[in-house]
């Protein structure tokens, strides 16, 4: 028996097949993975986030504090509700987790971490506060979490909140969150689509579950979770990185604020490796030959293996898609052993679907 | 709980089997395509070509996983279901039915002692449901 979430009743109720995930029962699917992922690219779909990791960052120092955790600038959320990716890295420039960062009012920030780093991240988050005097690191165990997602999710979630919370919810931008009395939500999620994250006390949670489901949306299992994010060219922690690699060499230089002098772990050992040049890098694939494409298989190129780290099938593509970490010089095709063959797979721009359309273009083609 | 038809024969690893005027008909089981969820990719062995039972003659593979599936006995492929090349979700909607693998030559009638019945069957699943 594992974790449960508030919405575990729920997802029985709704025919969920549960699986373990990091320790908590999570719903795989409630019936078909790709019908949920249809939903949530041509509708609307929800999914149980609750296990995710919410801790509320405050107090004079929690700008410097967060500033020197993160590879990520919290400087830049200059708007207050504004949203921030980044990761947070050793001091060898690993990636100890990937996470979103909201800037609610001055001397407040939230962070929404994983579930399956929670105690090495609570952890972390303890040992680098030292120094700090002005700090309250606190971890939000009283709250539950829903994503709605795809074209349709805001029009059916805005009618189910108060009056009063529905013409803020209207101009809300993107990755931009706004705090209620009772709530917290913000414009973002993991799969490619328009949508909002909601967060609200626990004994709440199964309310808006049941007024989403009455309002039309689907409820969507892990499964359909990670063909979502695959086909976004999102990252998933733990697969397409961890502690032993960089961002550099897992598309997430995006995600790294160097361009001051400002001081944050890891910083020296990510400068040391662009010194030294980063030997790989991390390219969407598209299978050609048939079979789908699974996490940790070979890829085989003239300069050298590299490693799927994310691979499946994508339903809008109706192709199997990976991202994969490969040798730095390595363009077009590449090969990828499956099953003693070695089958054909394009390298290709990341994402591969945005907004319900396929991105397809290969590397090389002007956009 | 799924469906397991008490007039077919089943292997543990969940494929099942219906002979017919010495002919096999081989699919893989309801239960077996509900733990796996939504194919995608069915790879058939080749007409023409003999196997010996407990061969891995194929592959079928969903979102989530690839599972190799074995020959239930001995004998020639006589025919593959092409229909699931383009349309291996027939194996989730008709398992028993139109979401069959492939027929073959039954060599050795001996060879079906060794098959599990459907109540063998349902018990030795009885753990996943």
């Amino acid at each position: 028996m594992g974790n449960k979430t508030p919405l575990y009743q729920c997802h029985l109720d709704a025919g969920a097949r549960i699986v373990d995930f990091a320790g908590w029962d999570m719903p795989i699917n409630y019936g078909s993975q790709i019908t949920e992922h249809e939903a949530v690219r041509g509708d609307a779909g929800m999914f149980d986030v609750s296990h995710m990791t919410v801790v509320d960052v405050s107090g004079a120092q929690a700008k410097a504090y967060l500033q020197n955790l993160l590879a990520n600038d919290v400087a830049r959320l200059g708007v207050q509700g504004k949203a921030l990716y980044s990761c947070m890295l050793n001091q060898q420039g690993g990636v100890i987790d990937d996470l979103i960062v909201y800037f609610l009012r001055d001397n407040f920030y939230r962070v929404v971490i994983n579930s399956a780093t929670r105690e090495k991240d609570l952890a972390w988050l303890a040992s680098q506060a030292e120094g700090f005097a002005d700090l309250n690191i606190r971890f939000r165990d009283d709250v539950a979490m829903i994503a709605v997602q795809g074209p349709h999710a805001i029009d059916k979630a805005i009618p189910l909140f108060a009056e009063h919370q529905q013409q803020a919810l209207r101009q809300l931008a993107r990755f931009q969150g706004v705090e209620f009395d009772d709530c917290f939500v913000a414009r973002t999620g993991y799969t490619g689509e328009d949508g909002f994250e909601i967060l609200m006390l626990k004994e709440q949670i199964a309310g808006m579950w049941d007024r989403l489901l009455a309002a039309g949306v689907a409820p969507c299992g892990l499964g359909a979770r990670d063909t979502l994010r695959l086909e976004a060219g999102m990252n998933l922690y733990g697969s397409d990185m961890d502690e032993t690699t960089s961002p550099l060499e897992s598309g997430l230089s995006w995600t790294i604020a160097m361009s001051d002098a400002r001081a944050f772990i890891g910083r020296e050992a990510l400068e040391a490796q662009q010194a030294a040049g980063v030997a790989q890098r991390f390219v969407g694939l598209v299978l050609l030959d048939k079979g789908v494409l699974r996490n940790h298989l070979k890829v085989v190129t003239e300069q050298g293996d590299g490693e799927i780290t994310s691979g499946s099938y994508s339903p809008t593509l109706q192709k199997s898609i990976a991202m994969a970490r490969i040798p730095v010089g390595v363009s077009g095709q590449v090969e990828v052993e499956m099953r003693n063959k070695l089958l054909k797979a394009e390298i290709v721009k990341l994402p591969f679907v945005r907004e319900g359309k396929s991105m397809l273009i290969n590397e090389g083609e002007n956009v | 709980m799924s469906e397991v038809p008490a007039d077919l024969k089943f292997l543990s690893s969940h494929e099942w089997v219906l002979v017919e005027d010495g002919v096999a008909t081989v699919g893989v089981s309801d239960h077996a395509q509900e733990l796996l969820g939504d194919l995608v990719y069915v790879e058939l062995p080749e007409a023409g070509s003999v196997v010996s039972a407990g061969d891995s003659v194929g592959v079928i593979e969903s979102v989530k996983a690839a599972s190799d599936t074995y020959a239930p006995i001995s004998g020639e492929i006589i025919e593959v279901n092409a229909d699931l090349e383009d349309s291996p979700e027939r194996i989730n909607v008709d398992p028993y039915g139109d979401g069959w693998m492939y027929k073959m030559s039954l060599e050795d009638v001996e060879e079906l002692e060794n098959l599990l019945d459907a109540e063998a069957y349902t018990d030795s699943i009885a753990d996943d449901e």
